[in-house]
Order: C-alpha cells, then sequence, then structure tokens
C-alpha cells in the first residue's frame, strides 16, 4: 500500500482482469464442464411450423448404439411448463392470455425448432443418429409468422385456447388528452413501419448439463445463463418442484447473452430431470442452427406512430399504435418488452404533453421473441427518431433545431412524463451540441457535395435518444406485472490479510465485471484492484440475486455493494476505535490515506490500515466482542428507487452507390450520458459493441420466415451479421450528468449503443435519397432494397 | 458428422483409384464445402480421399504463354505469387479476394472448380480466361467443363489434376458479395487474348456463362462504356431473399463495366 500505485478507482481505465483467461484460451465455459459418467442429449426438435403429432415411434431409436434414454412428454409427467415471469393486463383489466409452454411438445408443435424429444446417448453423435431414427407421424397445420397476419380473422390458430390469436390488448396514456391535442394541431404526420425480427447470436451458443447426487438428493445445472438465481427460481418453483435448497444453479464464464440467456429454456429443465433420473450427468449444447430456431428472438414490432405539432414545431401530442410478434409461446419476459420497456419510452426526450399508446400482443408460429439488448427501447426510439425526422421534411422544420425545439429542459428534472416514467435526470442540448461538433455537421453540405462528384449520394442522419434501464423498483415492477423483485445483492468479504472477494448477483458475460466492480471496491475501501476477486454465478456461492440484464448491473448491482461496503466502514470504524482507544465518531476513513484505505483518529496521526482492522477481527485477541461480532463481511440488497435514464445524441454518415444500392457506413458519432463512468475504456468498448449491433440491426440483419413457417435465415450463409469491415470508425464520447437517486451516481452503458444507432443510420440513408423524393427505408436497408428506390423499381 | 473411412494416397493413379471402385467415396483438399457439409450431416460418403499428399498436383508454372496451376493450389498461393500477378495479375486479385483469411488458407484451386458453386470466385477465371482444365483422363475446355449448378464434365472416378490458364493481353474481375455469405452475389471476369474477348458470368444465375453480347460489345469497343449498354436479361438468374433475379441481371452490367474498367 503505498501512494505511487496506479490510480484504479473509479474513473480509470483499467486493463480488464478477465482478459487474460479469455484471450488466452482458458476460459472455462459450460461446454468445458465434463462430469463423470457423462451422457450427451440431443434434441429433436419440429421441421414444421405448425403440426399434430399423431405418433412418436422411439422402438427402432432406442436400440441404436450407445443410446441411455428417449424420453418424450408422456415420460416427463408431473413436471410443470415454462413460466412466463411478467403478467401484462388487457385495457379491461382481464389477464393476458397465457397458454402453456410445455417443455417437450404435448400433441402439437407450434414453431420450427420446437423441442419435440430428447434422446441421451455415450456421446452426442450417437445421440444424434438415434434421434434421426426416431419415426415421426405428424399432420403438418397451416402456420402463420407475420404480426399483423396472425390478427386477421381467418389466421390459423397458434393455441386453442387463445381466440385470434391475441396475447394482449394493452394501453397506456390519455387517449382523450391526446385526441384533443390532434384536434387543435397544425400538422398531422403520420409514420408506419415494420421493426425487423433479429437473432441474438451470441459467439457461444447455449449448453446445459445436468448433474445429480444420489447420496444428498442434491441437483447441479451448469448452465449459460445471464441470471441464475432467476433460473432456478423458475425451473425449480415452477417445472421441476426442487426446493432451492437442493438445487445448485451455476453459470461459469458465458461468451455473450445479448439478453437471449436470460430466459428459462426447456433444454435446463431436460438435462436437470434426466441427469435426476438416470443418476448420471447429461449434457447438452446447441449447434448454430439450433441457436437460429431456439434462441430468443428480438424485437418484430409493426406500428403506425402519428405526430401533432402546432405551426412552429411544438410537439402537442403522441399516437402509437403496435402490433408485437410474442412466438408461438410466452419466452420469460417477453410480455413487458413491448409494453413496458416500449410504450413507456415514447415521450423519449421530448416534453411532448399528451401520449396515448396501444399495443397488441399476438402469438405466431414462430421462436418466441425477447428482450434482446435494448429490449422494447431500441424499437421506441426508431419508431420517435424516425418519426422526428418525417414530420421535420412534412412539415418543412429543421431536423435538429425541431429536436432542439422539443427537448426537455435541463432545468425541468426530475420530469413526469406522460408515460409512467418520472426522469431524474439528463442533458440533452450538451449531448447534441457536442455531437454536432464531433460529426462536423455544419460541413456536411461540403462533404456531399464532394460525395457526388464521385458519383455517389452522401446523407448524414441524426438521433436524440433517451433509455430507461438499470432496472428496476421492485415495487414500481411489481405493480405493473412483474413476477419478480429486480433488487440486486452484493456481499464483501475482507479476508484476514485485507484483500478482498465480493460476492455479486450480477452476472458477466462480456461487461468486464470483474474488473468495474474491483474498482468501485479499491475506490471506496483503498485496496489495490489485484486484490479484489469478483464471484458471480453460482447459486452455491452467491446471497440470492437478480442477474445481468436491462444495463442493471453496476447501478443496482454496483450500488448493493457499495452498500455494503458502507457497512464494512461503518463496522471497521468501530473496531478501529476499540484498537486505538477512541471514540467511534471520531474515526475517519480514507480509502486514499497513508496505509492505503486507513483508519484514523481525527486530527491525531493514529491511524490503523483496514488490513489491521480485518485482522483484528478473525483474530480477535483484542476485540471489543461486547459490541461486536468478529469477523468483517457485510452483504447489503439494494432496491433502486427509479430507473435510470442514460441518453444522448448519436450521428450516422453513410455513402451510397447508386449502381448497386450499397450502403457504406463513412463514420459514427456517440455522445452519450451514462453517468458515472468507472471504466472509461469499458465504456467505450460497450457502447461501439452496442452501435454495431444497432448498424447491423438498420443495414444487415433480418430474420425472414417463409409463408409455410419456415425459418429461411437459419444459418449465417442467410442471415447477415455484421463484420468489421460492414462498419467505420464509432466516435465514442460522454457528458455525464450523474443518476440522482443511486449512490454511485451512475446510469448505464450496455445498451446505449443499439437503442441510440438504428435511427441514425435509416435517418442518413434517407437524408442520402433525398432526391428520389423517398420517404422512408425498412430495415435492414438493403443494396436491393435501396438500388429499387433509385431505379423506381418494385422488385 | 456421419463415420466415413479416411485415406490419403500419394499419388493421382491411385486416387482415382480408389473412386472408381467406390462411387460413394469422396474427394478432399481444402474441404471448404465438403466439410462443412459432413458436419451439417448433408453428406454422407463412405471414404474420404484426401488428395493432399499428392505431389503432382501441386505448384504454378510457366509454359510458354501458359500459367500451368496445380489442382492443390491453395487461395494464398495463388494470391501472393509472383508467377501469377505478372502473367494473370487479375487472378491473384480474384485470389486475395475468396471468402477470409483462414479460408484462403485452406481452400484450394481445383476443389473451387471440382464443385462449381454457382456463386463461387474460381470458375469465373476459368471460364473467362477460356482455361484447360488438365484432368488424370484428358483435357477439357472450360466452355465443356462448367454444365450446370455443382455440375462439371468430370465423372465420377476423374480427377482434376491441374488448370492451364492461356495468358491475357488484359484481364479483370469485379464482383459484389452477399453480405452474409460473403459469397458471390454477381460477378464477371473479362478477358481479352488469346482466347478473344471472353466475358465469364458467376453468382447472378445457377452456373457460370459466357455473356455473348458483352462479348460482342466489347469486340467493336473494349470499354466500360461498350458493356454498360448491355443489359442481361433477368430470366434464370437467381433470386432469393437477398436479391431478386432483376436485381442480378442489373449487377451483371455493372461487375461487367468494373471488371473491363480493372483491366484497362
Amino acid at each position: 500500500m503505498n501512494a505511487v500505485l496506479p490510480f484504479e478507482g473509479i474513473g480509470a481505465s483499467v486493463k480488464r482482469k478477465e482478459d487474460l483467461r479469455f484471450l488466452s484460451g482458458r476460459g472455462q465455459y459450460v461446454d468445458d464442464i465434463n462430469r463423470p459418467g457423462q451422457a450427451h442429449a440431443w434434441i429433436l426438435r419440429s421441421q414444421y411450423a405448425h403440426a399434430r403429432i399423431n405418433s412418436i415411434d422411439t422402438t427402432a431409436a432406442s436400440k441404436m448404439p450407445g443410446v441411455v434414454a428417449i424420453y418424450t412428454s408422456a415420460d416427463m409427467t408431473g413436471i410443470g411448463g415454462i413460466p412466463c415471469g411478467w403478467q401484462i393486463h388487457n385495457k379491461d383489466g382481464t389477464p393476458m392470455a397465457e397458454p402453456k409452454h410445455p417443455v417437450l411438445a404435448e400433441g402439437k408443435v407450434r414453431h420450427v425448432g420446437d423441442p419435440i424429444a430428447v434422446v441421451i446417448a455415450e456421446t452426442r453423435s450417437q445421440a444424434r443418429d438415434a434421434g434421426e431414427a426416431i419415426v415421426l407421424d405428424v399432420e403438418p397445420l397451416p402456420a402463420v409468422t407475420g404480426t399483423t397476419a396472425a390478427l386477421a380473422g381467418a389466421a390459423p390458430c397458434v393455441h386453442d385456447d387463445v381466440a385470434g390469436n391475441l396475447c394482449y390488448d394493452w394501453h397506456i396514456g390519455d387517449k382523450a388528452a391526446t385526441d384533443a391535442a390532434f384536434a387543435k394541431a397544425a400538422h398531422h404526420v403520420v409514420f408506419e413501419t415494420t421493426n425487423n425480427r433479429l437473432v441474438p447470436n451470441a459467439m457461444e451458443p447455449r449448453s446445459a448439463v445436468g448433474d445429480y447426487d444420489t447420496t444428498t438428493g442434491e441437483h447441479t445445472l451448469f448452465t449459460t445463463s445471464q441470471n441464475p438465481h432467476v433460473i432456478r427460481l423458475l425451473m425449480g418453483a415452477f417445472v421441476l418442484q426442487i426446493p432451492e435448497s437442493k438445487l445448485r444453479v451455476v453459470a461459469p464464464d458465458v461468451g455473450g447473452g445479448f439478453g437471449s440467456k436470460i430466459y428459462h429454456y426447456a433444454e435446463e429443465a431436460i438435462v436437470t430431470w434426466a441427469a435426476a433420473k438416470l443418476g448420471r450427468p447429461v449434457k447438452w449444447t446447441a449447434d448454430r442452427t439450433e441457436a437460429f430456431m431456439s434462441d430468443a428472438h428480438g424485437r418484430d414490432h409493426v406500428s403506425r406512430a402519428e405526430l401533432a405539432l402546432d405551426k412552429d414545431g411544438t410537439f402537442l401530442g403522441l399516437r402509437v399504435h403496435t402490433q408485437a410478434n410474442m412466438g408461438a409461446y410466452l419466452s420469460t419476459f417477453a410480455p413487458c418488452v413491448p409494453t413496458y420497456l416500449y410504450a413507456t419510452l415514447l415521450a423519449g426526450v421530448y416534453s411532448t404533453p399528451a401520449i396515448y399508446a396501444e399495443v397488441q400482443a399476438v402469438f405466431t408460429h414462430t421462436v418466441p421473441v425477447d428482450a434482446y439488448r435494448g429490449a422494447g427501447r431500441p424499437e421506441a426510439t426508431y419508431l420517435l427518431e424516425r418519426l422526428v425526422d418525417v414530420a421535420a421534411r412534412q412539415c418543412g422544420f429543421d431536423k435538429v433545431e425541431l429536436r432542439r425545439r422539443n427537448f426537455i429542459a435541463t432545468s425541468a428534472f426530475p420530469y413526469q412524463t406522460p408515460v409512467a416514467l418520472e426522469y431524474d435526470s439528463g442533458d440533452y442540448v450538451s449531448t447534441l451540441n457536442q455531437a454536432l461538433e464531433t460529426a462536423d455537421w455544419a460541413g456536411f453540405e461540403a462533404r456531399r457535395a464532394e460525395s457526388a462528384s464521385r458519383g455517389k449520394l452522401r446523407g448524414i442522419g441524426i438521433s436524440t435518444y433517451l433509455e430507461a434501464c438499470g432496472i428496476a423498483p421492485s415495487a414500481v415492477v411489481g405493480s405493473l406485472g412483474a413476477r419478480a423483485g429486480l433488487y440486486e445483492v452484493g456481499t464483501i468479504r475482507v479476508h484476514p490479510t485485507g484483500s478482498i472477494t465480493v460476492l455479486t448477483g450480477a452476472h458477466s458475460h462480456g461487461q468486464g465485471h470483474e474488473t468495474t466492480f474491483a474498482q468501485l471496491v479499491c475506490d471506496k475501501l483503498g485496496v489495490p484492484v489485484a486484490q479484489v476477486d469478483i464471484v458471480h454465478g453460482d447459486t452455491g456461492k452467491v446471497p440470492f440475486g437478480m442477474g445481468t440484464y436491462g444495463s442493471r448491473s453496476l447501478a443496482v448491482g454496483g450500488s448493493a455493494m457499495d452498500k455494503a461496503m458502507d457497512k464494512i466502514i461503518a463496522k471497521g470504524k468501530r473496531i478501529a476505535a476499540h484498537l486505538m482507544e477512541a471514540s467511534v465518531e471520531d474515526i475517519e476513513f480514507d480509502p486514499r490515506g497513508e496505509k492505503g484505505g486507513t483508519f484514523r483518529v481525527a486530527g491525531t496521526d493514529r491511524t490503523k490500515a483496514l488490513a489491521e482492522i480485518s485482522l483484528a477481527a478473525y483474530v480477535p485477541h483484542n476485540f471489543p466482542h461486547d459490541e461486536l461480532e468478529p469477523g468483517l463481511e457485510e452483504t447489503a440488497f439494494y432496491d433502486p428507487k427509479n430507473f435510470t435514464y442514460p441518453g444522448g445524441c448519436h450521428i450516422a454518415e453513410v455513402e451510397i452507390e447508386r449502381e448497386t444500392g450499397q450502403v457504406h457506413l463513412l463514420n459514427f458519432t456517440a455522445v452519450d450520458d451514462v453517468g458515472r463512468v468507472v471504466n472509461p475504456m469499458i465504456v467505450e468498448g460497450q457502447v461501439q459493441g452496442g452501435v454495431a449491433q444497432g448498424v447491423g440491426q438498420a443495414l444487415l440483419e433480418n430474420c425472414v420466415y417463409d409463408s409455410s413457417g419456415q425459418l429461411i435465415s437459419a444459418s449465417m450463409m442467410d442471415y447477415a451479421m455484421p463484420r468489421a469491415d460492414d462498419l467505420a470508425p464509432v466516435s465514442v464520447a460522454t457528458h455525464t450528468t450523474l443518476c440522482t437517486h443511486n449512490p454511485l451516481g451512475v446510469k448505464g452503458c450496455g445498451e446505449v449503443g443499439a437503442i441510440g444507432s438504428p435511427p441514425a443510420v435509416i435517418n442518413a440513408v434517407v437524408d442520402a435519397l433525398r432526391e428520389f423524393g423517398v420517404n422512408h427505408v425498412e430495415m435492414p436497408a438493403t443494396a436491393p432494397k435501396i438500388w429499387s428506390i433509385i431505379h423506381g423499381s418494385t422488385h | 458428422m456421419y463415420d466415413f473411412t479416411y485415406t490419403k494416397p500419394s499419388s493421382v493413379a491411385d486416387a482415382t483409384k480408389l473412386l472408381a471402385a467406390d462411387p460413394d467415396a469422396k474427394f478432399i483438399s481444402g474441404g471448404q464445402t465438403l466439410l462443412p457439409a459432413l458436419k451439417h450431416r448433408l453428406n454422407k460418403p463412405t471414404t474420404v480421399v484426401d488428395l493432399t499428399g499428392i505431389g503432382e498436383m501441386r505448384g504454378i508454372r510457366r509454359e510458354g504463354n501458359t500459367l500451368v496451376i496445380g489442382a492443390l493450389t491453395k487461395h494464398v498461393e495463388v494470391e501472393t505469387s509472383a508467377e501469377v500477378k505478372a502473367a494473370i495479375p487479375a487472378l491473384a486479385q480474384m485470389a486475395a479476394h475468396i471468402g477470409d483469411t483462414q479460408v484462403r488458407n485452406r481452400g484450394t484451386l481445383g476443389g473451387s472448380v471440382s464443385n462449381n458453386d454457382p456463386a463461387a470466385d474460381y470458375p469465373a477465371a476459368v471460364l473467362g480466361l477460356g482455361a484447360t482444365v488438365v484432368t488424370s483422363k484428358r483435357e477439357i475446355p472450360a466452355d465443356e467443363f462448367f454444365l450446370g449448378m455443382f455440375t462439371t464434365a468430370l465423372e465420377t472416378d476423374e480427377l482434376l489434376v491441374a488448370i492451364k490458364f492461356p495468358i491475357p493481353e488484359k484481364a479483370g474481375y469485379a464482383k459484389m458479395r452477399n453480405p452474409a455469405s460473403r459469397y458471390v452475389m454477381a460477378g464477371a471476369f473479362v478477358s481479352k487474348g488469346p482466347q478473344g474477348i471472353r466475358v465469364a458470368i458467376n453468382g447472378a444465375g445457377p452456373c457460370v456463362f459466357r455473356q455473348g453480347e458483352m462479348e460482342a460489345a466489347l469486340a467493336g469497343s473494349w470499354s466500360p462504356e461498350a458493356v454498360a449498354g448491355v443489359k442481361q436479361n433477368p430470366e434464370g438468374m437467381n433470386g432469393d431473399i437477398h436479391g431478386s433475379a432483376e436485381y442480378r441481371a442489373h449487377l451483371v452490367t455493372v461487375m461487367a463495366k468494373r471488371a473491363v474498367a480493372s483491366a484497362g
């Protein structure tokens, strides 16, 4: 402990501690886990979008080499369906339709990839060989995959007990006030769009290993999850009826999630159940094709938005109607995505006084849809930021000035929107100005002329966005239908000689928590980052926490750690007071003191290092036993008071080739207010990654089903993921206003890139095409689509 | 993948003997097409005959006005060969843009041409340069080699050993990539040389083909403008989620124009 150590606290770009093992191939992912006696599972999946299962004949398959067991739903008796974690209520107050989501198909299959049977064999290859020998007698039925088509009267029914495929018909806001706003409007702008369905495509496919100790009755599930406690709760309590004390869920190193690994999936229940049934471990790992047809998809909205403006361009009212595709079954958090994570965001950064939104969620014969990086907020931001551009163009306003005119004033916080949220802080003018300057907005016309001189079309697009993350106050989400609380937990374990282990309920699957969280401890307790280790992802080690999604780890998990550290300091002061024979009120703690984290009797040179206090706590020869228990370990649960509200400005510049319609992203500017920045390098990486995914949605990615319900884009050959050469330099800067309600002042940076960027890119594409009179280009803005516009063709 | 027997002969004669005896055996060189197919269980050969031990199928050499490239030559070897760069720079440049680094380090000329994927690069060069395919049995002119989608004149037990490329006065290649697979959406290889003026189109149709109207236009005037006015008939072109037949037909003209421009 000395003052020459480099600063590693809040604000330092400390290199990621976890990268040594990741970059040298020594990460331990679920598929790296092999248990003694392990068998392998292969899932037989539906090739049909919709079919009745008449019979499943496993006779021949069961006799294949290496086969241990073959199970169908008929064998998995006494277990529950996969539960949904969020209940939405209809406009009339009745609950949403919630059809059963069986672990293995019961009588019918409802999407390509729906699991029908599981084959367990000595090797994966043997399991697959046997799976191909299962004789299925199925009767294909008509399918519907389109969001709007599913609501049409004659559409095939996905669930017999859900009339018209309608999951719910929900609304928010003041309809009468919004209608009145439109009645007095000088301008009425209408914009219709489809938000394209996406496949998350985490680098690591999902995997699960079930293990069972026949002597203790303890189940262990190793799984690729963003939230092992949530899986333990959902699977243990609702599907398999295993008490928490007998079920350990471990999510070790996980190679990306983007939301798709939040949910409880059938395969987790299958391997856990089968391991106990067989008395031997069972492993399942998806291949990429399985990932395409079984990981929850994202987005897939069809929306109509209307904006009322007065003659000067002030927004008077916003009316939105959205149809959201749920897929064949309700995934864990699916119902809340197009409602409370979407419609509540429709105010954006604007002081629109009246907003009314209606959302219909529909079942289709497609893979379930759930939260994917941004979850509802990218859909809302895209709709709003495209709508504002359309309005500017239609009504003759400058698109930047129209935004500026309607911004919520920096002095207006806390600001109550007409759609439930109360924003705590923000400074939209500053992020806008900084982005305009960085992107040289003023110099664009010269660059456009230069492109034109080379025969190219150049466009610039802007998005001023806001999002709500750091989810979420448990009381609020509970009142809105969440069946879980959304607090977080942190334990600070100070060891006898002063190193620290942190137990957190957050889960790192690429975010760099092992570094960022260690920096929080370093900053507050004065312990070097190298002496702080973060433990996460194991219900056998960590108290009940809620995991990582919705950019919540730092704002909620970090705040829990901060509270636990407050307790450590408080207890440390009492120990220090005893050791230094002073009054506890006179003890000060300075993380950057002469002994590193240093307790001092105020106004004296009497000090004790944190390590001296911890040693006294664990070797309590001289310890205030009457007042304190030995040990120095504290746990805190933190439930946030509000969401956090990152926001900012994204600007994209593109060039289009007239001959081919190809769009090239030239540069991208992001100026984001993510609250206090703990590690600028990690924030920059998170924003760049988010922007890459947003650019992917805007220009490349599209999940396509044909009319029979086959998934056409079921591999990387047909699903265009963004690659390095599809992108451009992404300039990342932050402009900070502090979150006012959490102790760290942090907001969240994991999703801003994916939320703010798609409308910036499409606004740029439409701008580039201005000479063709085009009002809109649907995502993804592919070359043939642009070519059709340029050449006036309908192909 | 399904189980198969693996064997690695060291001569062309041994390799073809294996295929003659077992029509369900498969040759493999770089494995850039066969291996993914095996992994997806889309192919079930009895025996995989690994050609990479056959020395006589290797090497790049110039014989007078012809460049002879062994079938086992990897894309990266064509890309970086001083001989190729000097004789047919367009061919080296094409090789430099096949797939990605990993593909170029494994994939081979013979594998690509034998497979005749409509969206592969090399068939356009072979047809566009009027090359001759040397097999274990005979020599086949390019015009008679590519018969249809994934179909060539090769017989089951016939092995592509080398390709003889006549050295042109001018040659150029341009393509647009599929945004997902990065295979060719539409490409054009043009040349002017001992085989006359040739325009070969890949990616756009079910099989690489010569564009006669463009060849005639270039015979009149070797310039990008000459082909710019020639429209490809969309009938018979490929159409899928990445682009309609009309779009690909349009790209044929664009790529031919760019290819001529790059040929100079």
